[in-house]
């Protein structure tokens, strides 16, 4: 599948910045300052990056603990992203919530979400509003293989199916959740599989190639924008890293760990740019200074930034 | 109580006890068996058996390659299809203990817990026996936010036909967790995840430890704190403060919240005539309410001032580390309110 080269370009930038910024957190959160844990959304690049660029502003994601990646392709900007990230009250959220609950409302981001198929219902629910409203905007959940095996899914797939809902359904299959393999838990090959029981169309995408991505969520955007319902994708890659920063996998052979960094998408569709004419190598330098230089002033400033005031501690628990 | 020789003691972390616990129980009786997310990761069923995680805080390791995988049961993120596996399991004669991973994720499968487990004898007309565990991790300070911190001690307490046990120490955990598996009731069982790394001395030999009688910490004539869980180790350091300024306060671990062990409660506050409850949770219809209320209903005349509380703020726990501490019980707090107990 070939999809032109200006968006090929432009994707790959896109997924440049998400992979810089959490190769970023990883080491930062190594000097022992971030507080709690941190999932990173490396290898999975494709799926929220070939999602999200077909979305409008005002379009709606829910996400996940591993949700960097789909805040920054939705438009999250970074030095509120990393504020959030230290717990500070220039985070997007106040330092409420911290990297498994980033959300930013202005961009559509319902939020990260710590409860694993916490966000699946929700866009559903999401566009529920969007179809009453007629409004045309879409929504779009994003969930892991593990989150394939709660019952929310399948209760949510129904719904979005007997009412036609404009919500794409994004299984972000990295084989893995935490220490359990797909293999062993789901009951299928391919989750997609399970779609069909719900009479939604299902199909299965290979997430390290960006243009098999990039082309299977503008049919299913598509659909849902035209009001012929949900789709559902599967995106299938390998976990490159463990499951969260400081897992140190003991539970996963060598091989598979390192067979699994060796199907890169970056690094794949460096290679598919290349071989059409385009000068990657510029594009890294200049991508490695510009985010570069954005991540180390975000970071400074997080770190120099108020924390929160105690006597606040009470806000936001109820609407006024 | 009984108090052991030196000699018949062992060192040992919270976690070793619980894996203690389970193990021996394993061991005695063959209907026990073990069943969560994560705990064995797949392992022996293609994967490789070591490595295993044994669930998140690594409380089941070890029991997979002495028993195998039809004991140890890895399962997938399903939590309201495994906890109702868990409830039919003990109803076909199992003794099944599930790991649930976080108390916050127990809304995943409250229906279980609320009308099927806690019900189900009691709307059989004493057919049905219920002979499970569910442990849980409960609590914050680990900067986890608002979905994995929550306690819940009030929500499970609240029903009947449960029974909830909050251990403190390692010997109270591996004590109160055979008692649980052995228990013909669903038992709650909430591990505050600041403890699994603390150490404590516990007998040679693993013992039941009875459901239903509170653990007196620390002697004391001035005043009662009495805690719940983890809350017990604040209690313990705001005794060693309070001792400086001459107050000699007692410290209660309440071990189990159904059965609450009321009557050694009010033995104590009779003595001491002040009460301070310390619990991890909002104020609200809260464990320490709870106290309050039967405390106040036993003893009204004997108390020399009203019962004091510590508990958590009313909101979900804050991500952010500030935000956490001023929301979370403390030593400082818990010796402010024992000052406004001791200065009525
Ligand atoms: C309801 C619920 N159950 C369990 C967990 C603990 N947990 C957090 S992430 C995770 C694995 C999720 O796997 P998957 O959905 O495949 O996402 P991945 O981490 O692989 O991106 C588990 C079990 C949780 N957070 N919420």
């Amino acid at each position: 599948m070939m999809i032109s080269l200006q968006t090929l370009e432009h994707s790959f930038r896109e997924m440049l910045r998400i992979r810089l910024f959490e190769e970023r957190v990883r080491r930062e959160f190594g000097k022992g300052d971030m507080p709690g844990f941190v999932h990173v959304y490396v290898g999975a690049e494709a799926i929220a990056v070939g999602v999200c660029s077909q979305l409008e502003q005002t379009d709606m994601i829910t996400s996940t603990h591993r949700g960097h990646g789909h805040c920054l392709a939705k438009g999250v900007e970074i030095a509120p992203m990393v504020a959030e990230l230290y717990g500070r009250e220039a985070g997007l959220c106040h330092g409420r919530g911290g990297s498994m609950h980033i959300a930013d409302f202005s961009k559509g981001v319902l939020g990260a979400n710590a409860i694993v198929g916490g966000g699946i219902g929700i866009a559903v629910g999401a566009a529920l509003a969007a179809q009453t409203l007629k409004d045309g905007r879409v929504a779009v959940t994003f969930f892991g293989d593990g989150a394939a095996n709660q019952g929310v899914l399948h209760e949510s797939m129904n719904l979005a199916s007997i009412w036609k809902l404009p919500v794409v359904f994004v299984c972000e299959n990295n084989g893995w959740a935490e220490s359990t393999p797909a293999s062993y838990s789901i009951s299928v090959s391919d989750v997609a599989i399970r779609a069909a029981g719900y009479s939604i169309p299902g199909v299965v995408v290979d997430a390290t190639d960006y243009s098999a991505m990039h082309v299977a969520a503008e049919q299913a955007i598509l659909r849902a924008r035209m009001g012929n319902g949900p789709s559902f994708i599967e995106a299938k890659f390998p976990r490159q890293v463990g499951h969260f920063v400081g897992d140190g996998e003991a539970y996963r052979s060598r091989d598979d760990r390192k067979s699994a960094r060796q199907l890169d998408v970056i690094a794949r569709t460096r290679l598919e740019l290349e071989s059409r004419g385009v000068d990657v190598g510029a594009i890294v330098d200049e991508l490695g200074k510009l985010i570069g230089g954005e991540l180390d002033s975000a970071f400074a400033a997080a770190r120099d930034s108020k924390w929160p005031n105690i006597d606040e501690l009470e806000s936001y628990v109820y609407s006024n | 109580m009984s108090i052991a020789t030196s000699s018949q003691m062992v060192e040992m972390t919270f976690l070793k006890a619980l894996n203690d616990a389970i193990s021996f129980s394993m061991r005695n009786d063959s209907r026990v068996i073990v069943l969560g997310e994560d705990i064995a990761g797949g392992a022996g069923q293609g994967a490789p058996l070591e490595g295993s995680m044994g669930g998140t805080f690594g409380v089941t390791k070890g029991l997979l390659e002495e028993f195998g995988n039809a004991r140890v049961r890895d399962t997938p993120i399903s939590e309201a299809g495994i906890t109702a596996a868990t409830v039919g399991a003990a109803m076909g004669g199992l003794r099944p203990i599930l790991d649930l991973m976080w108390a916050s994720f127990a809304p995943n499968c409250f229906d279980q817990i609320l009308n099927q487990a806690a019900k189900l004898r009691f709307m059989s007309g004493g057919q049905a026996k219920l002979p499970l565990v569910i442990r849980m991790a409960v609590g914050g300070g680990l900067r986890a936010a608002a979905q994995h911190s929550d306690t819940l001690y009030p929500l499970f307490t609240h029903i009947p036909g449960l029974k909830v046990v909050v251990p403190a120490t390692p010997e109270e955990a591996r004590g109160l967790l055979i008692a649980s598996i052995n228990d013909d009731n669903p038992v709650i069982f909430l591990e505050h995840m600041a403890l699994y790394r603390t150490t404590g001395l516990v007998q040679l030999e693993p013992i039941a430890m009875e459901l239903g009688k509170l653990g007196i910490m620390r002697q004391g004539s001035d005043l009662t704190i009495a805690c719940v869980g983890q809350a017990a180790l604040l209690g313990m350091d705001a005794a060693e403060l309070l001792a400086k300024e001459g107050i000699d306060a007692q410290v209660i671990s309440l071990r189990t919240l159904q059965p609450i062990d009321n009557e050694g409660l009010v033995a104590c506050v009779k003595e001491t005539s002040r009460l301070v409850v310390v619990e991890e949770g909002p104020p609200r219809c809260s464990i320490s309410a709870d106290i309050a209320a039967s405390i106040n209903e036993s003893l009204f005349g004997r108390l020399l001032a009203p019962i004091g509380r510590v508990n958590s703020a009313a909101t979900p726990v804050p991500f952010s580390p500030p935000l956490e501490d001023a929301h979370l019980p403390s030593v400082a707090r818990i010796v402010e309110a024992c000052h406004r107990v001791m200065t009525f």
